[in-house]
């Protein structure tokens, strides 16, 4: 079991969704945040004052995958979420001591393969290919 | 008791002043000069409800702007609110220097605002025997025979109904529109587009000239600018909005289609409120004259229409689609508001209603029809709004316009009657007027574009800039900075230099 984390750009974040779907990981976690990474600041002008916004937005992505998951996870994001310029972002891939669903107290495998995961998938396979 | 009090008090103060002026009065003069001064009050008034009212509408752009802006997203909203403030300045500026000029220059006696007949070079062509006004001559600068009390305030009222109609397409385009481009093209707007037709309705052009010249009725009628306003905003908005091209992710490859949901509805909505509000003085302030009792009826026939408006839609998205949509709500009663805009006057209280609501249901059809078939992308329904619904505004008027009201309209004789009340022929000048507009103005619209692009280089914000929002590259400044990143900008003490054209910028070198 792996932590997956991922930062993205805001605007691939439909890609990456629909890319994640495709591949069956449809727990996701996702938060607006804001970093640096080494992308060039953003100069601006503002009454006659130079601004520099040193952070960018992003949007960050968490998973709690199996281990057969945890490739085609970091394949679908870089996939998804690449577009050749700084900035793209980072995966970070950490081990897990437990997952517990508090819903019915499973635990580990059990409880990261959401419920609704096949019909999610299915869905995104078929806007795929429409 | 009170009021005689008050009646004899104003006798005692006027009699001697009379006295005074006319040394030993005969009775017939004192009648005389009772009747003038009754006469000069009249014109007064007539410039009280003319100015107020223009002030009225030249609040309606804090309701455009909170529309339009409420309809876009947060990236983008200091972008769109600002197009939306200084269309005001620009447009006007425009206006005055050249647009008042040609709309107003040949407009004749200012019958209600005291006679004043000195704009009146109009320019025209003489087709067997007639006389087709195109454009007005005088007035540039507001200065020479326009410097005058009367010119002034018409041009005030005259304004804030060219900025109306300036701050449409601002909307259709939002979100995608270098600012630079809404500049150059508003100037065009102010200068010649909106006088050019204005002229031929208002001015004494020649769809004014339809009944005096070929018997059509009154010529085309637009009592307070559904065309001349709403639908050349809306046209110009279609030509521009179809030359823009959609938004970044609008339309899906198969052809589906999106939504980008506005990010404030509640402004969207306090702003179709406003609109509502300024709406009374965009109608009601067209008689020009406060001493035409005719405003109760023209006021009325406004809420009523807009509020059907509001309903229709409400109840043909509650019934379609399962939930009353609050940003179509919103486009219903601004829709009833400009298909009444045109009929206002002419038109009885059920009138009024089905006018409304058949503009809340068409509307939303537009809306639909335009998004999801032309796939031209329209952010706030502007092109439905104001361009649909202004045709349907003077069609109405062709149809329903009930006889009661418009004696001598355009120098036609007896009242404004529409097909139903007796007169084909009122319908078909309106036909005319329509035809004309998209005609007309899509031909200006399109040249305008044209122009603009050329001294501008190009409409469109490049694809980054576009997925950032519009704010920090176009304007420097976001409309809502309370974020972490700005919370920790660097701000440089001196001004650093400036790097022209910021796009650059944005997208850094890859190493």
């Amino acid at each position: 079991m792996k932590l997956i984390t991922a930062i993205v750009r805001p605007e691939r974040l439909p890609e990456v969704k629909a890319a994640l779907f495709r591949a069956g990981v449809t727990g996701i976690t996702i938060s607006r945040v804001s970093g640096h990474g080494g992308e060039q600041e953003l100069q601006e002008h503002y009454r006659g004052r130079t601004v520099v916004l040193e952070f960018r937005e992003k949007v960050r992505l968490e998973m709690a995958v199996s281990e057969p998951f945890v490739e085609p996870t970091i394949q679908a994001i870089i996939t998804a979420a690449r577009t050749g310029q700084v900035g793209d972002g980072k995966i970070f891939v950490q081990p897990l001591g437990r997952i517990i669903r508090i819903r019915t107290g499973e635990v580990d495998t059990a409880a990261v393969t959401a419920v609704t995961a096949d019909a999610v998938q299915r869905r995104a396979l078929t806007a795929a290919t429409s | 008791m009170t009021r005689s009090l008050g009646f004899g008090l104003l006798l005692m103060i006027t009699c001697p002043l009379v006295l005074a002026g006319q040394g030993v009065p005969a009775a017939d003069s004192l009648a005389q000069a009772a009747s003038a001064a009754s006469a000069a009050n009249t014109v007064a008034i007539n410039f009280v409800w003319t100015l107020v009212a223009g002030f009225l509408v030249m609040f309606m752009q804090a309701g455009f702007a909170m529309v339009e802006t409420g309809f876009t997203r947060a990236k983008n909203a200091a972008h769109t609110i600002t197009m939306n403030f200084m269309v005001y300045g620009i447009a006007m500026l425009a206006y005055w220097a050249v647009g008042f000029a040609l709309q107003a220059g040949g407009v004749g006696a200012l019958g209600t605002l005291g006679g004043y007949d000195k704009l009146a070079h109009e320019v025209s062509l003489t087709i067997g025997g007639k006389t087709w006004g195109l454009f007005g001559g005088t007035g540039f600068f507001l200065t020479g025979v326009a410097y005058t009390a009367p010119v002034f305030a018409y041009f005030l009222f005259q304004m804030v109904f060219m900025d109306t109609a300036a701050t449409i397409p601002t909307g259709a385009l939002a979100e995608r529109w270098k600012f630079s481009a809404f500049a150059v093209f508003s100037v065009l707007v102010g200068a010649l587009i909106y006088p050019i037709y204005a002229n031929w309705t208002w001015g004494g052009g020649w769809l004014a000239m339809l009944g005096k010249n070929l018997g059509l009725g009154h010529g085309h009628v637009d009592f307070a600018g559904s065309s001349v306003v709403h639908m050349t905003g809306g046209v110009m908005a279609f030509v521009s909005a179809a030359l823009l091209g959609p938004r970044r992710g609008k339309y899906n490859a198969d052809g589906t289609v999106n939504a980008i949901p506005g990010h404030n509805i509640p402004m969207a909505l306090i702003g179709t409120f406003i609109l509502a509000f300024g709406w009374f003085g965009f109608n009601a302030g067209s008689t020009l004259a406060g001493s035409d009792l005719r405003i109760g009826v023209i006021a009325t026939n406004t809420m009523l229409a807009g509020a059907a408006g509001s309903i229709t839609a409400m109840l043909y998205m509650w019934l379609k689609y399962d939930k009353p949509d609050p940003s179509m709500m919103a486009n219903g009663a601004l829709a009833g508001l400009v298909a009444i805009t045109a009929p206002c006057a002419f038109v009885t209280a059920p009138s009024a209603v089905l006018i409304g609501g058949v503009a809340g249901v068409l509307v939303c059809a537009a809306v639909f029809f335009i998004d999801g078939r032309l796939h031209i992308d329209d952010p706030v329904g502007a092109i439905s709004v104001h361009g649909v619904n202004g045709l349907w505004g003077i069609l109405a008027l062709g149809l329903l316009a009930d006889g009661t009201y418009g004696d001598g309209w355009n120098g036609v004789n007896g009242a404004v009657r529409g097909l139903f009340y007796g007169d084909p022929s009122q319908l078909a000048a309106q036909a005319i007027g329509g035809l004309a507009n998209v005609v007309g103005v899509g031909v200006m619209a399109l040249a305008a574009y044209k122009v603009t692009a050329l001294v501008v280089g190009g409409h469109r914000v490049a694809p980054e800039v576009e997925e950032l929002g519009l704010d920090l590259p176009e304007m420097g400044a976001l409309a809502y900075p309370d974020t972490p990143e700005v919370a920790s900008a660097v701000i440089l003490s001196e001004t650093a230099s400036v790097t022209r054209g910021g796009v650059g910028q944005l997208e850094p070198e890859a190493v």
